[in-house]
Order: C-alpha cells, then sequence, then structure tokens
C-alpha cells in the first residue's frame, strides 16, 4: 500500500523539531529527512532523546516548535491510511485474548490490512498464535509487538530499542526477522544504542546525543567517527600540534610527559610515531567506547545533555 | 525459527466487518473472560442485599412508604451495584495505561468514539449481570415480587441513567494512576450512592440539600431504581440532569483518550 498526501514526499521530515519538558530539553532542534526505502537507525545513549523524538514523530506528543511531517503530511493522517506501524519502546500485551486475536482485533481497526495469517509467519508465531498473549516469554511478546506493528501493511516501520529487553538468541532471531521485513524495501527507523545492531542492520545512522543530531551519515562514514582508538605513550618534548599533524591523528593532548593521541585510523598513527619518535615507549593502544565517542562528538560541556538524560528518564519512571 | 513466510497479502475483502463492531466484540470477550472484575462491584450489594434485606423481610410498610423493605432495599442495591459495575468498567484502562496500551492504540485509526463505545459497552456488560444476580437475589431468597411493567420501568430507566457513569468511569481510567484506582473508585462511587440516597433517604423530600443532590445523576438513578414501586417516570429535570452529565463524561473521556499519547 502506498500513502501519497503529497507526491514522492519524503517518508519522514522532520523540521527544526523542539521538546522540553518542564525546564528540561529533551529534542533540542532536531532536523532530519528519511526518504523512501531508507533502513535508518538512530543511534544514541540513553537519554539522547531518541525516544522522544519518536513520540513526536509519531504524533503521540505535540513539539513545543518545528514539524514533524510523515509522508509530506500531518503525523495523524498517515496513522489513519494504515502507513505507519510502530513498536514503542516499552509496552505490553493486554490480558485475556490469544495472540491471534488480538492481531485480528488490531487489524481490524485500518483500512487494508494484510492477512493476519501472513504476519503471524513472518513473526514466527504460528506455534503461539492459539496461546493468550500476556502470557508469553520477552522474546515472543516482542515478535508480538512487531506483528502488531505490521499488521496495517505499513510503508514506514517506527522500532524504539526493540531489542533493549531481549538477551543475545533472542536478538537475534528479532533481527532475522526484521531481515525479511526489510527485503521488502519499505522504510525502517530504527533506535537503538547498540552500534553493532546499528552496523549490521541499517544503511544510514542519526548519532543523537543531548536532543540534537551530531552526526549523519552512511554506516561506514559514522562507525569511521565512532570507531576512534586512543594512542597513549610516554613521550617527553615533542609539541601537541607535532602529534596533531601525524597521519592518523584526529587529537593529541599531553599530561607531563604522557601523551594522547585520538585516531580514527589508529594503524597508521601508530606506524608514524614510532617511524617518526623511536623513543616513544610505553605503548598502548584502547578502543573508545560508544560513550566516549559520543563525548567526544558533543564535548563533555554540551549544553542540555544531562537534562535531556533526565527527562527522558523521569518520562520513564513517572507514575 | 526456519523458513520465513516473507508474503504479506492482503485480508480478504467481504470477509470483514465494520472496524467498530470487531473492536467492541474483542473488548466484550476480554470482559467475559475476566469477569472476577464484577467481584468488587457485586460481592457489596449483595452481601448487604440478603443480610439487611433478609433482616427486614417482614417490614411491609418501610417508613410509611407503604413499600415492603426489601423492594426499597433492592432499588438502592441495584442503583449503585449497577454504577460500581459500569464505573469498573472503564477503570480498567488504568492498568491498561501503564502497559503503554493507550499508546499502542493512539498509534491505529482506531476512533476516540468507537475506544469509548467499546470501553462503555464493557462496563454495561458487567452492570446488566450485576443487575440480573441481585434481582435474582431478591426474588428468590428475599421473596420480592413486582408486576412486569415495574421490573421494565426499573431496568430501563437504570440501563439509561448508567450512561454518564460508563463514560465517567473511563476518564477515571486515564486520570488517576492504577496504583490509586481502588480507593479512588471506592470513594466516588460510596459518595455518588450516598449522596443519591442508594443507602436509604438522606435528606427527606425538600431543603437546600435535597436541591441540590437533585442535580447529581446518581439522585436519578435511585430514582429509577425506585420507578419499579413509584410507578414514576423521570420528571423533566431528572432527563436534563442525567443529558447534563453524560455531556460532561464523555467530553472528559474523549478528552483524555486524546490527550493521553505521552509515556506512562
Amino acid at each position: 500500500m502506498t500513502t501519497n498526501p503529497v507526491p514522492a514526499a519524503p517518508a519522514l521530515t522532520l523540521t527544526a523539531l523542539r521538546k522540553s519538558f518542564g525546564t528540561t530539553r529533551a529534542v533540542d532542534g532536531v532536523d532530519l529527512t528519511v526518504d523512501r526505502g531508507e533502513i535508518v537507525a538512530l543511534l544514541g545513549p540513553n537519554g539522547a532523546g531518541k525516544s522522544t523524538t519518536i513520540d513526536l514523530l509519531l504524533g503521540l506528543t505535540q513539539p513545543d516548535s518545528g514539524t514533524a511531517a510523515l509522508y509530506g503530511g500531518p503525523p495523524r493522517t498517515a496513522v489513519l491510511a494504515g502507513a505507519v506501524g510502530a513498536m514503542l519502546q516499552t509496552g505490553r500485551l493486554v490480558e485475556n485474548l490469544s495472540v491471534r486475536e488480538l492481531l485480528t482485533m488490531m487489524a481490524s481497526l485500518y483500512p487494508r490490512p494484510a492477512a493476519v495469517d501472513d504476519v503471524l509467519a513472518l513473526a514466527g508465531l504460528q506455534e503461539v498464535a492459539a496461546k493468550r498473549a500476556d502470557k508469553l516469554s520477552g522474546g515472543q511478546t516482542q515478535r508480538v509487538r512487531f506483528a502488531i506493528a505490521l499488521v496495517s501493511d505499513p510503508d514506514l516501520l517506527v522500532l524504539d530499542e526493540p531489542t533493549a529487553a531481549l538477551d543475545v538468541s533472542g536478538r537475534y532471531e528479532f533481527w532475522q526477522v526484521m531481515r525479511t521485513f526489510a527485503d521488502r524495501g519499505r522504510t525502517i527507523l530504527f533506535a537503538t544504542h547498540y552500534l553493532e545492531e546499528a552496523d549490521q542492520f541499517a544503511d544510514r545512522i542519526v548519532l543523537m546525543s543531548g536532543g540534537r543530531v551530531v552526526a549523519d551519515g552512511s554506516t561506514t562514514e559514522i562507525k569511521s567517527v565512532v570507531q576512534v582508538r586512543t594512542i597513549r605513550a610516554t613521550l617527553p618534548a615533542v609539541p601537541v600540534p607535532e602529534l596533531t599533524a601525524l597521519p592518523g591523528v584526529a587529537a593529541a593532548s599531553r599530561h607531563g610527559d604522557s601523551v594522547t593521541l585520538s585516531c580514527p585510523d589508529a594503524d597508521t598513527a601508530l606506524r608514524a610515531l614510532l617511524a617518526r619518535y623511536s623513543g616513544a615507549r610505553d605503548l598502548e593502544v584502547r578502543g573508545a567506547g560508544l560513550d566516549e565517542a559520543f563525548r567526544r562528538l558533543t564535548g563533555d560541556d554540551a549544553p542540555g545533555t544531562d537534562d535531556a538524560q533526565r527527562a527522558d528518564v523521569l518520562q520513564e519512571v513517572a507514575p | 525459527m526456519t523458513a520465513l513466510d516473507t508474503t504479506i497479502r492482503p485480508a480478504l475483502p467481504g470477509r470483514r466487518r465494520p472496524p467498530g463492531l470487531t473492536y467492541t466484540g474483542y473488548e466484550l470477550l476480554r470482559t467475559v473472560r475476566n469477569l472476577r472484575l464484577t467481584v468488587f462491584s457485586l460481592a457489596f450489594p449483595l452481601v448487604l442485599l440478603v443480610i439487611v434485606g433478609g433482616a427486614n423481610k417482614d417490614v411491609g410498610d418501610f417508613l410509611g412508604t407503604g413499600i415492603s423493605f426489601p423492594l426499597y432495599y433492592l432499588a438502592g442495591m441495584i442503583s449503585w451495584g449497577a454504577m460500581m459495575a459500569v464505573i469498573s468498567g472503564g477503570a480498567r484502562i488504568a492498568p491498561e495505561r501503564q502497559l503503554g496500551w493507550v499508546r499502542q492504540l493512539r498509534l491505529t485509526p482506531l476512533r476516540p468514539a468507537t475506544y469509548l463505545t467499546a470501553k462503555i459497552a464493557s462496563g454495561y456488560l458487567l452492570g446488566i449481570l450485576t443487575m440480573a444476580v441481585l434481582t435474582a437475589a431478591a426474588v428468590l431468597v428475599l421473596g420480592v415480587r413486582m408486576p412486569l411493567d415495574g421490573w421494565a420501568r426499573m431496568y430501563l430507566l437504570v440501563l439509561i441513567g448508567l450512561v454518564p457513569f460508563a463514560a465517567f468511569g473511563v476518564w477515571i481510567g486515564h486520570v488517576v494512576s492504577p496504583d490509586a484506582i481502588g480507593p479512588a473508585m471506592g470513594g466516588i462511587t460510596a459518595l455518588f450512592a450516598l449522596l443519591g440516597g442508594a443507602w436509604g433517604p438522606l435528606t427527606g423530600n425538600s431543603g437546600v440539600l435535597h436541591s441540590v443532590t437533585e442535580w447529581i445523576p446518581s439522585y436519578w438513578l435511585v430514582q429509577a431504581g425506585q420507578s419499579a414501586f413509584t410507578g414514576q417516570w423521570w420528571p423533566a429535570q431528572g432527563w436534563l440532569v442525567i443529558a447534563l452529565w453524560t455531556a460532561l463524561a464523555v467530553g472528559l473521556a474523549t478528552r483524555a483518550y486524546r490527550r493521553d499519547g505521552a509515556r506512562v
């Protein structure tokens, strides 16, 4: 099914989107366009503003300023047409219906739903179709929630940390099922804080931190930004600008005799370092975690980061 | 999970019913499968009816009304029990919000009117069941007898008078947290029952307080119960009060559902 309120409009357009909770800025000026057929990962640490961004783009909450458009129109229009399927981060299933009954109920709400049997098959739920939906394991529950997102046969699928509650094998199964759906050329936007998930599944990664988009590019590009390594060495008397100029080095700093180099390409940097300064010793190469990469990209003192984090946490625990 | 079928075909046309009908049907099915919900609304009125009504079984002329005590008491217990039942139908929304289910529904084309209708229908199912059990207890245990038109008038008016309470329950389910929903429901239904006179005449038939209670919907719900033996339909004020409270409660409930997109 294709929905075209505005012909050829991108699947998703966010313009200068802002949302605060009290004095805390959860989403602080997000611009984002996702074209039809793209598979985009929204990558960021907890509290980066991913969930709030997703709530805004689905029309579950209203922005303080800026706009969210799906297929060129208001989110609700796309929802009414059955063009959007979504799996929110938190959510369990209501009691007293079987999996099949629950999906039939949800399908009945859409103008042109998918056949429930096909959705059951795609999500790997045939064996539990007759079981009560509230009595399933965590992995099965996630697959039912995924099936609910698919039941309208959507053009755009939005998933907010779909594997957060799953163990390793549950995660593997989930992405296997997602792969099958993705092969059908639909648009997918998913939030995650796992770099591997974004890497394995998306063609494009949008990096969020402190309520803002801090990087946006192909999976390969973002990986090279994020997977920076750190070289430490004892190396007296070499000025910092000289170290910064080494190939493969992005930044350098000195504490006494010890220097620290941030390296997008650590192999090249290490070779250059050893070739030029034979006195370098106590060498140590370390991979930077995602969190460190975020800190480097955003700066420790990025305004709003902590506030936005707190806002998201409050949102999740508030009664 | 091994071989995955990747095809998704559209559902067969023609086999589909109007969307609201299927949705409401499954809501009712969920209610039927969860009848322990009625324990709260049914147990208190039933126990009171059997104990208090039974102890005063032979009072043939209660407070000079010419009505037997069990019949008089049945009218109050039916209006109170049915009111609790329909409100509890909506109050079930509170735990559903906590599950994140209301947010999930907001991502579907489900219309607020259909949502509200299905919840009210569930409340009515519980209300009708409560009325049936209380009536059976009154007839079989207390030996209450009444002409058919008396029963018919009572049921009809009570069913109409329940509409604002059913919608009110939906509103409560959206604005009260799951932890507080039990006490909130108990308090609100007790207040309505007391002011409406379900537990006995509160204010006599005149005075300022009486005029105030005449603007409370539970007063007319109790009058509906008593219409079984008074033989009187509501006066214009009764219809007006029920209509006004219905408009208010439906408005509040619809607004609450529309606004309820935030994470809980």
